[in-house]
């Protein structure tokens, strides 16, 4: 009996927002795709490193070993000192999606912050929106490349040549790629601002600071998380474009970017060692890009219903 | 309108100022400049002669302005003098390189033409491909030409050109042999016979560049053509008997054009950034190779002046765009 009652109960009661929202992103086909695929990568990244372990090769070993095709040994070969490339997959890719999920959300915090302030204070959205203006005007790539250049030594002396890399390149990714999510987030927070709760709340005499973290904040996550996902193809594709342009991560600290970039000198005799980094950025973008389009539909409450 | 296009003129100068003294500044304070790499055998008194020589021991501001100066006057009043024939620079100091120690702009002028060949042409194909397939799949929504459209475009964005282009590399010209792997600057077009090996050696990356940008136009130009064909005046020109040729061509499509002409605009400065990486992988010696060589060699002026001028069409175009919009839109003219 309390088993029919409690039964009927969920039945009626009105489904959860997130539920809905999963059930119209399982809907798009792409986005499905994209999630697994995604899914497989980060997996393989995480786990890559504890199930295949590379063979230890001694010196004469590894001066045999050069440029093998594929074998049981070395699944995907090895480059031209003898590296295992199946590992030297893994490793890159774990540096590469790091870098992608870090300078995402370096841009998401400094986007949303600027956003919210420029939208919520009318004082500071003429200030804001103008540095937003010329953040926008930048010619990025070429400002990256001259960045990297010219702090790479410095930052590499403080944080050692790993640490280094990663944190200049992601910072700079990070604040020259946060315009999008604060014009986003302004004019979503200059609507909301408008809106009767909020103005409730304020008239019961709520600071600021409240209004912003309990009110407006949870009501712009659905674009900012749209924001997100793009944000992290974006960051993963500039960054291979520096490693690709020899700017970016050193050879031993290798990125997707990275592996294509050393492939390129042996592109005629060995195209394999290109085409695997290659693939590897272009399905993890392909994959994030569809999943930041069923996001899109699956929180649009206007195409939800349909 | 010219209200408009003024207003928006005066705002781009203070903004073009703030972007200068950035570019300026962050290269002009970063650690790594040739000043720190003055061998220490070099005596003190030679060094500081050396670092006056460069006008480096000047305060920064005077640096910077002096700076503008060349750019804004000197390098203009330069290129006017060498159309005209007149003398309005005088023996001005021009900014110069140091790696080649010859005037910066005189290096962009040899190499903008390379650029501009292929990637003019780049952009051209992009749109070529892209109008009409943006126009088939929104005419044909959900049909089979348009999911295939919309995967293309999906690849399109999420290729990097880079792995295209080497994709097209591997393909193309190490397995087929059907062009050349990388672009002979050096060729000249005088006959037939050179203008086939000038279109042969321009085939990849045109394709490369070309490809990505008609992914991203292709989209605009769905989207624009479908909001515009659920129109009122699109049923009214239906219901008048037009044929669906001149409704869809003309109606629709004219309409339709609008944004995606300032979407046009607005891509061109991007694609000179875009260029870079296509330049550099199939060796067109332009500017984005140009950019990449100074970097490489610790050629600060190039560089400044570079990415300056990157600036510089950004801003430029998002007027152009601006202006655009208003002129061929008389809804949206602000004054």
């Amino acid at each position: 009996m309390t088993d029919l009652r409690a039964a009927a109960q969920a039945s009626t009661r009105p489904e959860s927002q997130w539920r809905a929202i999963w059930q119209q992103f399982r809907t798009h086909k792409g986005a499905a795709f994209g999630l697994v695929v995604l899914a497989i990568l980060i997996l393989a990244v995480l786990i890559g490193p504890f199930v295949w372990h590379p063979a230890k090769l001694t010196v004469v070993e590894a001066i045999k070993s050069k440029n093998l095709g594929p074998t049981w040994r070395f699944p995907l070969g090895t480059d031209q000192i003898g590296r295992d490339m199946l590992g030297r997959m893994i490793q890159a890719g774990k540096v590469s999606l790091a870098v992608g999920f870090v300078a995402m959300l370096i841009a998401l915090t400094f986007g949303t912050t600027i956003g919210i302030l420029a939208g919520y204070f009318k004082r500071l959205d003429g200030p804001l929106m103008r540095l937003t203006d010329i953040f926008l005007s930048l010619p990025l790539i070429p400002l990256l490349l001259v960045l990297v250049m010219l702090f790479r030594d410095n930052v590499a002396g403080i944080l050692g040549p790993e640490l280094g890399a990663f944190t200049l390149i992601v910072f700079a990714i990070g604040i020259t790629s946060w315009m999008q999510a604060a014009r986003i987030v302004r004019g979503e927070v200059l609507a909301l601002k408008e809106r009767e709760y909020v103005i409730a709340s304020r008239s019961i005499g709520a600071p600021a600071r409240r209004i912003i973290l309990r009110h407006i904040l949870p009501n712009v996550i659905s674009p900012v998380m749209v924001a997100a996902t793009l944000g992290i193809a974006d960051a993963i594709i500039t960054e291979s474009v520096l490693s690709f342009l020899g700017l970016g991560f050193p050879p031993d600290f290798p990125t997707w970017g990275r592996l294509l970039f050393d492939g390129l000198s042996y592109l005629q005799l060995y195209p394999e060692r290109v085409i695997w980094p290659g693939l590897a950025i272009s399905l993890t973008v392909l994959s994030v890009n569809y999943i930041g389009d069923g996001l899109r539909d699956a929180l649009d409450p206007r195409i939800r219903g349909r | 309108m010219l209200v408009f296009t003024l207003r928006r003129l005066l705002v781009a100068i203070p903004t073009l100022l703030v972007i200068s003294l950035v570019i300026f500044l962050l290269v002009d304070f970063a650690p790594g400049s040739p000043m720190s790499e003055i061998p220490l055998t070099v005596p003190p008194d030679v060094r500081q002669k050396m670092i006056a020589a460069l006008g480096a021991d000047q305060p920064v501001l005077v640096r910077y302005v002096l700076w503008l100066r060349q750019f804004f006057w000197v390098e203009p009043a330069t290129l006017f003098d060498g159309i005209f024939g007149t003398h309005l620079a005088g023996n001005e100091q021009r900014i110069l390189s140091w790696q080649s120690r010859s005037p910066v702009f005189s290096i962009i002028g040899q190499r903008m033409p390379q650029t501009l060949t292929v990637i003019g042409t780049a952009y051209l194909v992009g749109i070529l491909i892209a109008l009409p397939i943006g126009i088939y799949s929104a005419y044909r929504q959900y049909s089979w030409f348009d999911q295939l459209g919309t995967l293309f475009a999906m690849i399109g964005f999420s290729v990097p050109t880079f792995f295209s282009g080497t994709l097209f590399i591997i393909v193309f010209a190490v397995w087929f042999g059907w062009f050349p792997t990388k672009y002979d600057t050096t060729l000249h077009v005088t006959d037939w016979a050179s203008f086939l090996k000038q279109l042969k050696q321009m085939a990849m990356p045109v394709m490369t560049l070309g490809l990505a940008n008609a992914a991203t136009i292709s989209r605009y130009m769905r989207s624009s053509m479908l909001e515009n064909m659920g129109q009122d005046y699109v049923r009214t020109a239906r219901a008048k008997g037009m044929t669906e040729r001149t409704v869809v061509l003309k109606h629709v499509l004219r309409n339709s054009l609008i944004p995606v002409v300032t979407v046009i605009a607005l891509g061109i400065p991007s694609i000179f950034g875009g260029a870079i990486i296509t330049e550099n992988l199939f060796g067109v010696n332009g500017i984005g190779a140009a950019l990449i060589g100074a970097i490489h060699a610790n050629d600060l002026p190039m560089v400044q002046t570079l990415a300056f001028i990157f600036a510089v069409l950004i801003v430029t175009f998002n007027l152009i765009a601006d202006v655009l919009y208003g002129f061929l839109d008389p809804r949206i003219r602000y004054d």
